[in-house]
């Protein structure tokens, strides 16, 4: 009964967003109030039919309704309560239901928060996430129903997949989806502008709010997928270049390039079909992804998909958005004034350059991600793109982005000088050189690989203090001033952490037997025995270790290999201990003879500083958003002049 | 004049930040792809001789022997075997009778030598790579017996 419930629901919220993707736009257009007016009651009722049908799902996953198709195949009547809820969203079905509930979310915040936008433009902006909830809901419907019967039903469910039951795998897919579907808000922003034909510095400190929010969310789902796959895959890495990691990885590029474009357009006016055009690839990129994900054409812990109709139909949908989004830009582009002119050195050319740089990173990744199956596609062969072309590739073109972004807040607006900024970021350019210097030598060897590193993190750091220092002499800065401030010293502690962990982590496979001793990183670890555990749905194998650095005070370690009982798959799951500075990291790899096991053991420094600096940006985008002048109500006599123009013409 | 210049110059430095970019793509796709052959392929000598590539197909039945960190095993389509060695952890769901695909760039001793092995993260799930291989050795079969 309560699974009907929610393919009902589901269905309303089709009818729904029918009537929500058509009705407002053809109202904006015609300008009949009425129509205008339904835009919002019918993006909260879209919400509240989707969050029913979502509640619906998870109730039959709690009372583990094994005559749920989708239930019976990612769930089991041994799994933890917490895990069934995050087994909601383990597979192609429930993943595609979270998707949709979070872009109605999105659309209903726009809903509540855009009181002071006038009508027609927020008809225009729900009206185009309308038309794209059709299209996923659809794509729900005719190829991927959570809510199919399974008759008779299922004994017991076949499980989640035991590398998805983690805490750090429940929340994943949600932050991941909130900055994927966030992209959309700005995307339909940049629609509805092009449709109304405004594209001005109103429009621009619309979408930045809900860009930034979208780009936050996006930066903690990486960051949390790449802090599960380090401590739950047990290979120690923390990025691995696989195409899944990339799709997402994308659309974050472009997303950052859009934050700083839309910048320019709301400070300058100038930008604004590059503006648009971002907005569109952000977006394009994050279906893409989805694509990718969800259509079987990869291989992963995150595909499910084999049914080749899925695929068939995200694309179809991609060609639909990205084909009509361009061909309206193509048209009415043209028609969008240019903004105030810059001079060749100003901080809008370098702006630009850091913009184009990134958009240059994002192809480049998408390339080596698409080569592949565009390969097999032409029936080339099956090959494999490696990491070392992403390192070798994408390295070398974040350098100078890195290099620029600590110099730009500095530069002026429409002329500036490279002497008065050359004078101003001699400080930072000196201790980066020093620090290059000093800090790979002490801890190994030098490499030119870290010295930039170190040099770049050092840079941006240091120039951000020196900029925030000379700031607060005027008074206290806005929120969004410290916002960028935070977001920029995240990318130095990421780079930080990123060049220590890439240069000085060292890695040892070997075999152990309770009683003997490795060296690894200055740390002796020592095997003191291996026991059995009973776990509540799986039994292990636990390792015991000791790990002390120069006799000092000795830490445990309890790395472990489960058997879940419901798979025959082993999971290793690794013993670490986090510190400031570095990690330490044991994992078990298989048993050899006696009570002898291959183990893997790593010292890691700094590499928390990774995940730690996306924590920063994520704030910083937090702190961004919450600028005063987001809020302001009609501050701008200027703001309304716009639109009183933009409903003229 | 100066317009003309500042557009030159912008022109100019995007080309030639797409141009450097290019030929890092290309430079780093070069020697950074990895074909994917069956082991009839590499039977028939089809593997490429300089370059690393990878074998996808099925850890052969009763052929993995260890000898301390090193494991020895057969990757085969059901047609031919190739043996392969590798010294390091494998990963969990590696085994016999199972899909894998393994990325070798030399020989030692008669055996390829592996430099990564991958394993796919759901038993139930085959690598298509491995499929393929034994899809393709399949029909070579069916062919000769027609």
């Amino acid at each position: 009964m309560i699974p009907e419930l929610g393919q009902f629901a589901v269905i309303l919220a089709l009818c729904v967003s029918l009537v929500l993707g058509t009705l407002p736009l053809a109202g904006a257009h015609y300008g009949r109030r009425e129509w205008i007016l339904l835009a919002r009651p019918a993006a909260q009722v879209l919400f509240l039919m989707l969050a029913l049908a979502f509640a619906a799902l998870s109730w039959s996953f709690y009372v583990n309704d094994f005559s749920v198709q989708y239930v019976a195949n990612h769930s089991n009547a041994q799994l933890p309560t917490l895990f069934r809820f995050g087994a909601v969203w383990g597979g192609h079905e429930g993943s595609l239901l979270l998707w949709v509930l979070m872009l109605s979310g999105w659309t209903v915040a726009v809903a509540q928060f855009s009181r002071t936008l006038d009508d027609t433009m927020v008809a225009r902006v729900l009206g185009v996430l309308g038309l794209i909830t059709v299209g996923l809901l659809l794509f729900i419907l005719f190829t991927s129903n959570p809510f199919d019967r399974l008759l008779p039903a299922a004994e017991n469910g076949s499980d989640l997949n035991p590398l998805l039951q983690d805490p750090g795998l429940i929340f994943h897919p949600p932050m991941l989806y909130m900055g994927y579907v966030g992209f959309a808000v700005a995307f339909a922003f940049a629609i509805a502008a092009l449709l109304s034909g405004r594209l001005d510095a109103a429009w621009a400190r619309w979408s930045r709010p809900w860009t930034i929010a979208a780009w936050g969310f996006l930066t903690l789902g990486i960051a949390l997928g790449s802090w599960w796959a380090y401590y739950e895959l047990g290979w120690g890495g923390w990025w691995f270049w696989d195409p899944v990691e990339n799709a997402s990885f994308l659309p974050w590029l472009l997303g950052t390039a859009l934050l700083h474009s839309l910048a320019v357009t709301e400070k300058r006016g100038s930008f604004k079909s590059w503006t648009v055009l971002l907005a569109i690839g952000a977006f394009s990129m994050s279906l893409l992804g989805t694509f990718l994900v969800r259509s079987g054409v990869l291989t992963s812990v995150h595909a499910f998909a084999t049914d080749p109709r899925r695929g068939v139909f995200i694309l179809v949908l991609l060609v639909v958005v990205v084909g009509s989004s361009l061909a309206l830009f193509a048209w009415r582009a043209p028609k969008v004034a240019l903004g105030g002119s810059f001079a060749l050195m100003s901080r809008e050319s370098l702006m630009l350059a850091g913009n184009v740089l990134l958009v240059v990173a994002c192809a480049s990744v998408l390339l080596g991600t698409l080569y592949p199956l565009l390969i097999d596609a032409l029936n080339m062969g099956k090959i494999s793109v490696g990491p070392p072309y992403f390192n070798a590739v994408f390295v070398p073109i974040m350098m100078p982005v890195l290099f620029l972004m600590a110099a730009v807040p500095l530069a002026r607006w429409k002329q500036t000088s490279i002497k008065d900024l050359a004078l101003r970021m001699w400080i930072p350019g000196v201790l980066a050189l020093v620090a290059a210097g000093l800090v790979p030598s002490l801890m190994g060897t030098w490499t030119v690989l870290t010295g930039l590193g170190v040099a770049l993190a050092v840079w941006i750091a240091v120039s951000g203090v020196i900029q925030i220092a000379q700031r607060l002499k005027s008074g206290l800065p806005p929120a969004s001033f410290w916002g960028m401030h935070m977001g920029h010293m995240g990318i130095a502690v990421f780079v930080f952490g990123v060049t220590m962990v890439g240069g000085f982590q060292e890695e040892q496979d070997v075999r152990m037997e309770p009683g003997d001793t490795v060296t690894v990183g200055g740390y002796q670890f020592k095997m003191t025995g291996i026991r059995d555990v009973p776990g509540p749905n799986y039994s292990a194998t636990q390792g015991v270790f000791e790990v002390t650095q120069n006799g000092g005070a000795v830490r445990m370690l309890y790395p472990e290999k489960r058997k879940y009982f419901s798979s025959t798959m082993p999971m290793t799951e690794a013993g670490i201990h986090s510190g400031f500075t570095r990690d330490v990291y044991v994992s078990l790899g298989e048993p050899l003879e006696g009570k002898a096991w291959a183990v893997r053991v790593y010292f890691k420094p700094f590499v928390g500083w990774i995940w730690g600096g996306c924590v920063f940006m994520a704030l910083g985008g937090l702190l961004a958003m919450m600028d005063r002048r987001y809020r302001l109500k009609v501050k701008a006599g200027a703001l309304d002049a716009a639109l009183v123009k933009g409903a003229a013409a | 004049m100066k317009r003309w210049k500042k557009r030159a110059a912008i022109i100019g430095g995007g080309l030639s930040a797409v141009g450097i970019a290019a030929a890092l793509v290309l430079n780093a796709l070069n020697s950074n792809i990895a074909l994917y052959v069956t082991p009839s392929d590499v039977m028939a000598g089809k593997a490429p001789q300089s370059k690393a590539f990878r074998i996808g197909g099925l850890v052969k039945e009763g052929s993995l022997r260890r000898d301390n960190l090193t494991v020895h095993f057969m990757m085969t389509d059901l047609a031919h075997d190739i043996p392969v060695a590798y010294t390091g952890i494998l990963p969990d769901l590696f085994k016999e009778g199972k899909g894998a695909v393994v990325q070798v760039k030399q020989m030692a001793a008669g055996e390829y030598i592996a430099t990564e092995v991958l394993a796919k993260h759901d038993e139930n799930y085959m690598p298509p790579e491995a499929k393929d291989a034994l899809d393709k050795a399949q029909k070579n079969k069916g062919g000769a017996s027609l």
